[in-house]
């Protein structure tokens, strides 16, 4: 019997809390894998990571290894990192070009597609063809939105676009960001790896309630304005988007500024080539566009967008995720893009400014949750003030926990489903 | 035949001593100490992926450049630097090293560089983590003290997951 249909849901999950041992319970961990990681629509890479015909690169969906391909056509795969025959491993290098994997074990031969194309020694099967029937295991569905690439390890099911639902306009407002409306994810990887529940990542990205807390040490002797966007009189909110996505929207804040790049934390005249080509290519938008910035929101269940760089979220086990990250590459954009880098590196990963405290804390979280009372997390913040905003979408104040309680009523309906 | 290359032993007695008291201020978070051994254009960088990667165009683990040493380390000092508070407890061994370029009494030619190997151990609430590799150094006689402008920590695991990197490395 399924894990999934022996937990009580009902009983860990409700409108302003949550069990603890959701973060801790192996029997939890693999339900979510089949319920989430080996169902829903999963982020698995983007197009610019492969821009050339036999181009792949090694990704995952969760704790599988998931190769990406572009194929001869320029059709992109998503395969699975196991041979047919005896389950070695086909794939060794993280990126490379290539139109076939061979396996080192027997030899035996895959296209790009996934197709076999030919084993050793082929006598040895009495004639039989073997290449129509054992092709590398492939994600059935697969699609891309804005060259963001996602798969779902499920036959049927929502499509990508009823997936993202009002998330895709987020998308919408990142690429928006270069003069030629599209990112590149050039810069490569850094991988963070902690000792937490993945939900515990998950949750933290769009808490509008911590920064203060968590990056106070950086935002002080860096003289940052960042914690004031996620103080108790910003005009901030925070957004349920529907479907687990949800978004810290610090456009109101920035509106009311005024200035364009302050989301960057700098000012026009400091990237003026930059600032130019959005003008030739937007007119009068630009403006807008400049001083609305970038998104801050997370895509339900692993891909978070953070104004200047994208998180993907990998769970290996109930204690156990890996944070990748990269600095967004806004195409004709060189100028921004350098400063872009250089700001996420200072950032992010393992001795990032900000994200060596974020982690901190999801350890500290991870251990503290294993202590047996008081057995729940609060998630109460902000109920008596949240409300509808004109897109019926439901929002609270910068700091409140609209976010984390959207999160879990997805989570909930997920794991529930089919019940 | 090989031909055996003198050694300047003072000098490399010298530029060893110098590694071993920035890897003691580091282990004991001396930041301040450490902060002054150096130079004013100094750069510390730690790649990802490999070990020759472009920092300009790639993601590092770190890639400080000299205010971003200082700002660094003003981060370290402050008490809400949860990754480092508490400290992790330290201790590093430094070996293998080596002189690979450049003369101290010719300054015209430019920096000292310097490799060694290291293994440090590192505890915390998180468990005991062991981290490898090799740092090439940049080093600088300024008014007859050594003093670093670069120092390249290549980590042995840097194209892998790596837990949270809060000291100075």
């Amino acid at each position: 019997m399924s894990t999934a249909t022996t937990v009580r849901w009902d009983q860990l999950i409700e409108p302003d809390r949550v069990h603890g041992s959701l973060y801790t319970d192996p029997a939890v961990y693999a339900a979510e894998l089949e319920r989430i990681w080996y169902r829903t629509w999963v982020y698995v890479g983007h197009e610019s990571e492969i821009p050339e015909p036999n181009d792949y690169v090694l990704k995952s969906i969760g704790p599988q290894p998931v190769i990406m391909t572009r194929d001869r056509e320029g059709q992109i795969h998503l395969l699975l990192n196991r041979c047919s025959h005896r389950a070695n491993l086909v794939c060794d290098a993280p990126q490379g070009n290539s139109s076939a994997f061979r396996c080192p074990y027997h030899g035996w031969t895959f296209a790009n597609t996934g197709a076999l194309l030919g084993y050793p020694f082929s006598s040895g099967y009495g004639g039989r063809e073997l290449k129509g029937e054992l092709g590398l295991a492939r994600v059935p569905r697969i699609e891309s939105y804005q060259g963001f690439v996602f798969g779902s390890f499920a036959e049927g099911g929502p499509t990508l676009a009823e997936h993202l639902g009002a998330a895709a306009g987020e998308i919408d407002r990142l690429v928006r960001l270069s003069p030629e409306g599209r990112i590149q994810l050039t810069a490569g990887w850094l991988q963070h790896k902690v000792k937490a529940n993945w939900k515990m990542l998950l949750e933290n990205e769009t808490d509008g309630y911590h920064p203060q807390f968590v990056h106070a040490s950086i935002f002080a002797v860096a003289d940052s304005g960042i914690g004031e966007l996620y103080g108790e009189k910003s005009t901030a909110v925070s957004r349920d988007l529907g479907g687990g996505h949800t978004e810290n929207d610090l456009r109101p804040e920035f509106r009311r500024l005024g200035e364009p790049l302050r989301w960057f934390g700098t000012t026009a005249d400091r990237l003026p080539d930059y600032v130019a080509r959005m003008r030739a290519a937007y007119g009068d938008a630009a403006e807008q566009i400049l001083i609305e910035g970038s998104p801050h929101v997370m895509i339900f269940p692993n891909l978070f967008i953070a104004e200047i760089q994208i998180f993907v979220l990998q769970p290996l086990a109930v204690d156990e995720t890996v944070q990748h990250v990269t600095a967004i590459q806004f195409a004709g954009a060189p100028d921004l893009n350098r400063r872009m880098l250089q700001q996420t590196i200072g950032s992010v990963g393992p001795a990032g400014f900000l994200l060596a405290d974020d982690s901190e804390m999801y350890e500290r979280n991870q251990r503290g949750v294993q202590t047996l009372q008081p057995e729940w997390l609060v998630l109460k913040r902000g109920l008596h003030r949240q409300r509808l905003d004109d897109d019926g979408h439901l929002i609270g104040d910068a700091t409140d926990e609209v976010p984390m309680r959207a999160m879990w009523a997805h989570y909930k309906s997920l794991m529930e489903d089919g019940r | 035949m090989t031909t055996v290359r003198p050694v300047d032993v003072d000098l490399l007695r010298q530029i060893e001593q110098f590694l071993f008291l920035e890897a003691r201020l580091a282990d004991e978070g001396a930041y301040d100490g450490w902060e002054a051994l150096w130079t004013d254009d100094g750069v510390y960088w730690i790649p990802a992926n490999g070990d020759d990667i472009d920092p300009t165009s790639q993601m590092s683990i770190l890639f400080d450049n000299r205010s971003r040493i200082a700002l660094r380390v003003r981060q370290l000092k402050h008490d809400k630097r949860h990754a480092q508070n508490p400290r992790s407890r330290l201790r590093r061994l430094l070996g293998n090293v080596e002189l690979l370029d450049g003369d101290p009494a010719d300054t015209e030619a430019g920096d000292v560089v310097v490799g060694a190997n290291f293994v440090i151990y590192e505890s915390r609430q998180r468990g005991t983590t062991i981290w490898a590799g090799r740092s090439e150094y940049r080093l600088r006689l300024v008014d007859g003290a050594w003093r670093m402008a670069g120092k390249k920590v290549m980590l042995v695991d840097n194209d892998r997951p790596l837990t949270t990197l809060g000291f100075l490395v």
